[in-house]
């Protein structure tokens, strides 16, 4: 089953979406922020937190009041390091007690101390890779179940609760579970600490909630013969911290979009774009998948009328994803059947940008997200809007698949919520496992029209963004019909120049790696 | 018409009481599984209870669809309840309406209080674009809406409300996990009187599991369910005002 596309607008659409990438890229150069120096310390090893308040948090906030962050939080700690023979962590703690002044001790040349920080930086870098080859040997011994990977939440909003159910999904037939966060986190300009028993509509993103639950998948994974990946958020104001901790503790999957934060969270642009690089070089480097977030756009806006905001989003997304050293079977590209279920033809149109996204992208796994705005509360009719989404899923060959759930719109999922949904999607994909083998798509029928109508206008929004630069767009309410001001929203005071002789041991290492593909990252 | 008159769920004969219901035990499935279900069934209410259907969701829990016959009888004539007058209004005659009867401009602020972030309902009464084909409230000629966004504070709500003299606050709750929003819309109700203006204000909640009779005993004026149309909301907050008596020039 194959669309026919205009391969010159596919290649227009990538150097439009190509140049909006570098010239984000040229933005993010000489710029860090608060969150990414927060992330330099948690990799160097720095843990544990007092009252609450994390220990990366206090050095960083420490040297941001004190305007002396400019050679990077690497720099100052590390000087300690040298200067007083202590470890990270041992440094970190003493200045957390007041112990020490990380400004008050003889400082080495900032260019004299790189090899050491380098060094520093080594047994966070060796743990990374470390849990990467693992995942590897995992995933070859247990295997995965076939594409599309069945992909559910568990949101109690305590981490104790959420092991059983996710256990219990991943018995159920789940390849992929998510632990949703609690609400609001992302706009908390740090992580929490330690296991956490509370929060709505999820619970809180923390290294040790984590590790809890790696433990429990790796478990049930074992006995069930199967790999079950373990998906967290790597969003909003920390979104390179959370990268961090879920490469320390060998998470799959992060959501981690690049723009999600600016349009739905009201987080400034700025900040989430020098932000969302240095997470999405963490998770290229640890082997993780990202997703991204496109399948917002259409709860906000139509999904008839905008679905090319959704393809040209996919575009940029890549190629930003592609500046961040991922590599295409990293990139989980968003996307949702949001049509309205009340309009003739509907499915038509959801076949043709699925399979479209499918053609455009043919490496990257895709996310593909179910039914939510139109569903009612009839869970009966919801159950059968799940199932031509399931249907379109295995159609069109979607990598991920998250499971619509019948009650959406009424609760978090309850496990026979999940459990029906699984059935669901075992039913029809094994039934249709192999149709797209079998069907064509009628030329200039209504299905190729509909996707060479969405590809043309992708294709110029892409233009249009091109040539006035992504900020620009985003300010003019480009994309989800939100419109986010460049000193606007949340964080910006978080973002810093570097000074000349800034250094970030990781982001230089990892990046290096990456490029140069000295890490085999296919 | 329904008075004295006792009914009971209905299948294919009148007073059957047919009913089904579905639910997981935290109990391996089998005999022992199967004959709680039914038991449990039973004192539902449901009289020949059978398992038509059970299966294993994993370990220690089971799945059951279960069918009987309820027993319960309710009489109509006996039971209260509370129901919005939803205009009928269209979106011209709405603002005719807010014309001819106030002759000013409302002022609606709304916006999604404490930790929620999901927008999608407020989203879809105040923004100009509207649901289902409706119009949204910033629309409207004859109404200034302003949409405050997610995760807005109490206060900084009731702030805004003052600043911007609004005859009416639209306050959406989507997540409503553990009740996390009755203490949150509980605290608008107190602030707002603490600051003197509630009975100035038509207060309105929405969100999928607010319904009109949660609202009114938080103490608001209205609250409005899945479903709900701007007209709906914009009609209501119309004539409100009127029978209140509000905001006459």
């Amino acid at each position: 089953m194959k669309l026919q596309l205009d391969t010159s607008l596919v290649k227009e659409c990538r150097q439009a979406a190509g140049k909006i990438a570098d010239e984000v890229q040229r933005f993010i150069g000489p710029r860090s922020t608060q969150s990414v120096e927060r992330t330099v310390l948690r990799l160097m090893g720095v843990n544990d937190a007092i009252d609450g308040v994390p220990l990366a948090n206090i050095i960083v906030d420490n040297l941001a009041a004190r305007g002396e962050l400019g050679l990077g939080a690497a720099y100052w700690l590390g000087n300690a390091c040298k200067q007083l023979g202590l470890s990270p962590q041992e440094a970190a703690a003493k200045v957390a007690a007041n112990e020490l002044d990380l400004l008050a001790i003889p400082r080495e040349e900032p260019g004299v101390l790189r090899p050491f920080l380098q060094e520093l930086a080594q047994p966070g870098l060796r743990k990374i890779v470390d849990n990467r080859r693992q995942r590897e040997q995992m995933q070859q011994k247990l295997k995965m179940g076939p594409a599309p990977l069945l992909y559910v939440i568990v949101a109690t909003g305590d981490i104790m609760q959420d092991v059983p159910q996710a256990q219990a999904a991943a018995e159920q037939g789940a390849d992929i579970v998510a632990v949703i966060r609690t609400t609001g986190q992302s706009l908390l300009d740090y992580v929490p600490h330690g296991a956490t028993r509370e929060g709505f509509g999820g619970t809180y993103a923390t290294q040790e909630n984590f590790r809890i639950m790696r433990k429990a998948l790796d478990e049930t994974g074992e006995k069930l013969g199967r790999y079950i990946m373990l998906v967290n958020y790597c969003s909003g104001l920390c979104m390179p911290e959370i990268a961090a901790l879920g490469a320390l503790e060998r998470l799959d999957m992060m959501l981690n979009d690049a723009l999600y934060g600016i349009l739905f969270r009201d987080i400034n642009m700025e900040r989430t774009l020098i932000d969302q690089n240095f997470s999405r070089v963490i998770n290229a480097y640890a082997g993780i998948i990202i997703n991204s977030g496109e399948d917002n756009y259409l709860t906000t806006s139509d999904a008839v009328a905008e679905a090319h905001t959704v393809t040209a989003s996919q575009f940029i997304n890549e190629q930003l994803a592609l500046a961040a050293g991922l590599s295409p079977w990293q990139m989980g590209l968003g996307h949702a059947f949001e049509i309205d279920p009340d309009l003739e033809d509907g499915l038509i149109m959801e076949i043709a940008q699925a399979q479209m996204a499918r053609q455009l992208f043919p490496d990257a796994p895709l996310k593909y997200m179910p039914p939510t705005k139109y569903m009612t509360g009839d869970i009966f009719k919801g159950y059968m809007q799940n199932g031509l989404f399931n249907l379109t899923s295995v159609l069109t060959g979607q990598g991920i698949h998250l499971l619509g759930m019948l009650t959406e719109a009424i609760h978090t999922p309850y496990i026979q919520d999940r459990y029906l949904a699984i059935q669901n999607a075992r039913y029809i994909m094994n039934n249709a496992r192999h149709l797209k083998e079998e069907l064509e798509i009628v030329p200039n029928g209504r299905m190729q029209q509909r996707a060479s109508s969405v590809l043309a206008k992708a294709a110029e929004l892409l233009s249009q963004v091109a040539e006035i630069g992504l900020f620009s767009a985003l300010e003019r309410g480009m994309f989800a019909d939100v419109k986010r001001f460049r000193q606007g929203g949340k964080g910006l005071e978080g973002v810093f120049i570097k000074a000349a002789e800034y250094y970030n041991p990781f982001l230089d290492h990892m990046k290096a790696m990456l490029l140069d593909r000295g890490l085999k990252n296919d | 018409m329904t008075e004295g008159k006792l009914i009971k769920a209905y299948g294919d004969a009148l007073d059957d009481g047919a009913a089904q219901v579905s639910f997981t035990l935290p109990v391996a499935a089998g005999p022992l599984a199967k004959a709680a279900a039914e038991s449990l069934a039973q004192s539902m209410g449901l009289d020949q209870a059978e398992v038509v259907h059970m299966s294993s969701q994993g370990e220690g829990f089971s799945f059951f669809v279960v069918y009987g016959h309820c027993h319960h009888q309710i009489d109509l004539s006996s039971l209260q309840y509370t129901e919005l007058e939803l205009g009928d209004m269209d979106f011209y005659e709405i603002n005719d309406y807010i014309r001819d009867n106030l002759g000013r401009k409302l002022t609606v602020v709304a916006a999604c209080t404490g930790t929620d972030a999901h927008t999608v309902g407020i989203d879809a009464i105040v923004n100009m674009k509207g649901y289902n084909g409706e119009y949204g409230l910033e629309r409207y000629p004859w109404i200034d809406a302003y949409n405050l966004g997610s995760q807005v504070e109490n206060t900084f709500l009731v702030a805004e409300a003052r600043r911007l003299q609004a005859d009416a606050i639209l306050v959406s709750q989507v997540v409503t996990q553990r009740d996390v929003h009755i203490p949150n819309l509980t605290r608008l109700v107190e602030l707002l009187e603490a600051e003197g203006i509630r009975s100035s204000v038509v207060l309105v909640a929405g969100g999928p599991r607010i319904s009109h009779q949660l609202a009114l005993e938080l103490g608001y004026d209205a609250g409005f369910g899945s479903g709900t149309t701007p007209r709906q909301v914009a009609s209501y907050i119309a004539r409100e005002m009127v029978s209140r008596k509000l905001g006459a020039v």
